[in-house]
């Protein structure tokens, strides 16, 4: 067991918890407050990957935009506390068990039988940490993935300008 | 020292909490937040395949860092939009039960 190994084994058992967490819940603040939890843990496997930037950035836009945006829409629906309704299909439930464990027990056989994965993930070296390693991703991303990029900003544009008309619906009934 | 198959294993393992999450919950913010698990698994997988794949090289290699980077911006769209919608859902019917939802009509 090196030191690395038993990082991963804590974080990947924070991870799962607060992800079960998340899930089963009763509170939705409490489950938002989870999912805040299960993306820092993963920037830290981010960071054990050698990716300091996703990481940075998986804690600034997931657990800060995304996840201050959720809070903010829970709270003003007043939506945390929600009376657990009937199930419109009570065989729902024990259907989505099986489901998630057959889903569960098969990638892992898949990903044992047929995948030939025998990398081992060694620590990055300080070289994935340095101002070059910044410079040769950002070459990357501006010139084989200039379009992508480009068509993305397009997108963020487009999701704005909808998020904007949907909720400015009475405004625009007033003045009609 | 980590073989590369224990984080695809708990990619794996996330993604399917997410999945479960979207099955069995009714409350439509909070499948919301189990898709986001989902496409933060499939971030995971991709961080991991690439740098496999920069160790088997021997050479930088950012593809699977820059595809995540898309994914990130494709979630934030994503969640603006859909929040609006549940907003817009809320005032119309005064719940978020996702059983209701089933007419486009408001």
């Amino acid at each position: 067991m090196t030191s690395e190994l038993i990082v991963f084994l804590v974080l990947s058992l924070v991870a799962i918890s607060s992800a079960l967490g998340m899930a089963f819940s009763r509170n939705a603040i409490y489950s938002a407050l989870f999912l805040v939890l299960n993306f820092v843990t993963v920037a830290v496997f981010y960071l054990l990957l050698g990716a300091p930037l996703i990481a940075m950035s998986q804690i600034t836009v997931y657990a800060g935009a995304i996840m201050v945006l959720f809070l903010f829409v829970i709270m003003l629906l007043g939506a945390e506390n929600l009376a657990p309704l009937p199930q419109a299909m009570p065989w729902q439930r024990p259907l989505a068990f099986i489901l998630a464990v057959t889903l569960v027990v098969e990638s892992i056989y898949l990903i044992f039988a047929r995948a030939q994965l025998d990398t081992v993930i060694t620590a990055p070296d300080a070289a994935a940490n340095s101002m070059e390693s910044l410079r040769e991703m950002a070459m990357t991303l501006f010139n084989q993935f200039l379009l992508p990029f480009e068509i993305t900003s397009i997108l963020l544009l487009v999701a704005m300008v909808g998020a904007i008309v949907l909720t400015n619906r009475e405004k625009r009934k007033a003045r009609a | 020292m980590i073989p590369v198959d224990y984080y695809i294993i708990l990619s794996a393992i996330l993604f399917t909490i997410g999945a479960l999450g979207v099955l069995i919950r009714r409350n439509p913010l909070i499948i919301f937040m189990s898709i986001e698990l989902m496409l933060n698994a499939a971030n995971l997988a991709f961080v991991a395949f690439g740098r496999s794949w920069e160790i088997t090289s021997g050479k930088p290699f950012y593809t699977g860092q820059i595809f995540v980077f898309f994914v990130i911006a494709v979630a934030a769209a994503e969640v603006a939009v859909g929040l609006a919608l549940i907003v817009e859902i809320f005032k119309t019917k005064k719940n978020i039960n996702i059983d209701e939802m089933n007419s486009l009509k408001g």
